[in-house]
């Protein structure tokens, strides 16, 4: 198999990982530095993780539940989806909005799952944090280290600082940024069939996805 | 194959790949086309070949391999392969001005041939040393030149006019290449092909589930991803392309921290084609 896919493939579930990893939020932390912020999220869901076999079996509904305690306080869902969507987000109702959230959401934590099944001995490093305190939007780095050794795998947090604190508005995964890959994609499902296209496709996905999980 | 050739199952791969990416390049490309994928018809093939070819064949090898080779030999020999990566990365960095991974990259080589018996373990991560991946098309990206078009080689998979151009290169000082005779070589490219797709079975779902049009995702990451490459993981923001201004020239990012990507002439002279593009070139021009 390429080096180039190999790669890939690494960073996908190490974002996904990554993605759950740092989200581990407290609402009472929210007014925390964005680094310490992500600091504490990641260690509380790697603890979670690592104690608990049903989610790393990729249980769905356990996997919703932490996303729903640890990883929504911290995450601002919507700015996510609208940033996915780009342009065209302005034109969708406020219905259609909530919609496409919601499913972008499910499709992100049936991701996560699989990349949850991962979680392993892996340790989290924090690179040193620079950020102008006037900043409204940093980035915390950290990698993720196999005690086998290998190639570190780049793991870092977009955050933006919004009225109850920071929140986590992407995942950059061995340097590419998750909510921004799907933007393409995005763009291409309204151009396709509308606004409402790209609804019916991330309802379709998830149908199949849970369809196979079923099976599984 | 000729034992006194230099080249090797792989080589000869990459050149059939390679003119296969040359003779289909004249088919039609059907949707919207992304200014970075005028072949987009053919590489959606050559994806399709690739996934297909994965399914029947690789996939369920790696899974034998897996199953049948103990895991400590198996890291061992993903070790070794990575050790003589290492070297070669080395290169790469001093090529594109990073004299301290470089240097820490020649510090992982003496170690892990040393200490780590022959590249078997991989002490040197251990030690701080951490590891590095470059290729001579990242290289070739640090130099200023241009990725070109995008190119889903078959057997290889996503790449660039560039990176396939480094592929050559890093086929050519392969050490593998100049082993002698030819069934060993090809036995050991096999075991390593085995090796490298052993260690994705278990990634292996988590893009199908992630991605509405799986193509189109890895292709956007991969772009991405060797920009990033590039600038050591710290590429400049590129313009939010949720507020497009065509006449906008794009910006030219900073030259990276030790690194100095040079404005070359390089890129119109391999790639003519990028200026037709017209208000459509930001895209390929950046990696300058």
């Amino acid at each position: 198999m390429n080096a180039a896919v190999k790669r890939f493939c690494g960073g996908v579930i190490a974002l996904v990982f990554g993605a759950v990893t740092l989200q581990g939020a407290l609402a009472q932390g929210a007014q925390d530095p964005p680094d310490a912020l992500v600091k504490r999220l990641v260690e509380d869901v790697m603890a979670t993780v690592k104690s608990d076999k049903d989610i790393q079996g990729g249980n769905i509904s356990k996997i919703n539940d932490l996303v729903e305690s640890k990883i929504l306080p911290s995450v601002d869902f919507k700015r996510m989806t609208a940033s996915a969507v780009g342009r065209n987000w302005a034109s969708a109702t406020p219905d259609q909005q909530t919609q496409i959230t919601e499913q972008f959401r499910k499709l992100l934590v049936y991701t996560y799952a699989g990349a949850l099944s991962q979680v392993r001995d892996q340790t989290i490093q924090f690179k040193p944090f620079r950020a102008d305190p006037a900043d409204t939007t940093v980035v915390v780095q950290t990698q993720v280290l196999n005690t086998k050794g290998g190639e570190p795998i780049q793991l870092n947090y977009k955050l933006t600082k919004e009225a109850d604190g920071w929140k986590i508005i992407d995942v950059n995964v061995l340097g590419v940024w998750l909510v921004e890959n799907y933007r393409s994609t995005f763009a291409q499902q309204v151009s396709q069939g509308g606004i409402d296209g790209l609804i019916k496709a991330l309802v379709d996905k998830n149908n199949q996805l849970a369809a196979q999980k079923g099976k599984a | 194959m000729n034992a006194t050739s230099s080249s090797s199952l792989s080589r000869l791969f990459l050149v059939a790949a390679l003119f296969a990416a040359s003779f289909l390049a004249g088919c039609a490309t059907p949707g919207p086309p992304d200014p970075r994928d005028p072949l987009e018809g053919m590489n959606r093939a050559t994806f399709e070949f690739n996934d297909g070819l994965d399914r029947a064949v690789l996939a369920p090898v790696a899974r034998g391999y897996t199953y049948v080779i103990p895991e400590p030999v198996r890291d061992c020999v993903g070790n070794v392969f990575g050790n003589m990566s290492d070297a070669w990365t080395a290169v790469n960095n001093l090529l594109e001005g990073n004299p301290h991974d470089g240097g820490s990259d020649i510090c992982r080589v003496a170690i892990n041939t040393t200490l780590g018996i022959g590249g078997c373990f991989d002490v040197a991560s251990g030690m701080g040393f951490d590891k590095h991946k470059k290729d001579f098309g990242l290289t070739l990206g640090v130099w200023g030149i241009a990725p070109g078009p995008y190119l889903v080689l078959p057997l290889f998979g996503p790449s660039d006019f560039r990176d396939s151009a480094g592929l050559v290169v890093d086929f050519e000082v392969d050490p593998l290449g100049y082993l002698y005779p030819t069934w060993q070589r090809n036995i050991i490219e096999g075991v390593r092909v085995i090796d490298a797709r052993s260690q994705l079975l278990n990634a292996g779902n988590l893009l199908d589930s992630a991605a509405l049009d799986k193509y189109v995702f890895v292709r956007d990451g991969y772009f991405t991803r060797r920009r990033s490459q590039i600038y050591n993981g710290n590429p400049p923001d590129e313009p939010d392309d949720t507020q497009p201004n065509p006449m906008q020239t794009p910006q030219q990012p900073a030259p990276p921290a030790g690194g100095a990507p040079m404005k070359t002439s390089f890129n119109q002279i391999l790639y003519p084609a990028q200026h037709t593009f017209g208000t459509n070139a930001a895209p390929l021009a950046m990696d300058r």
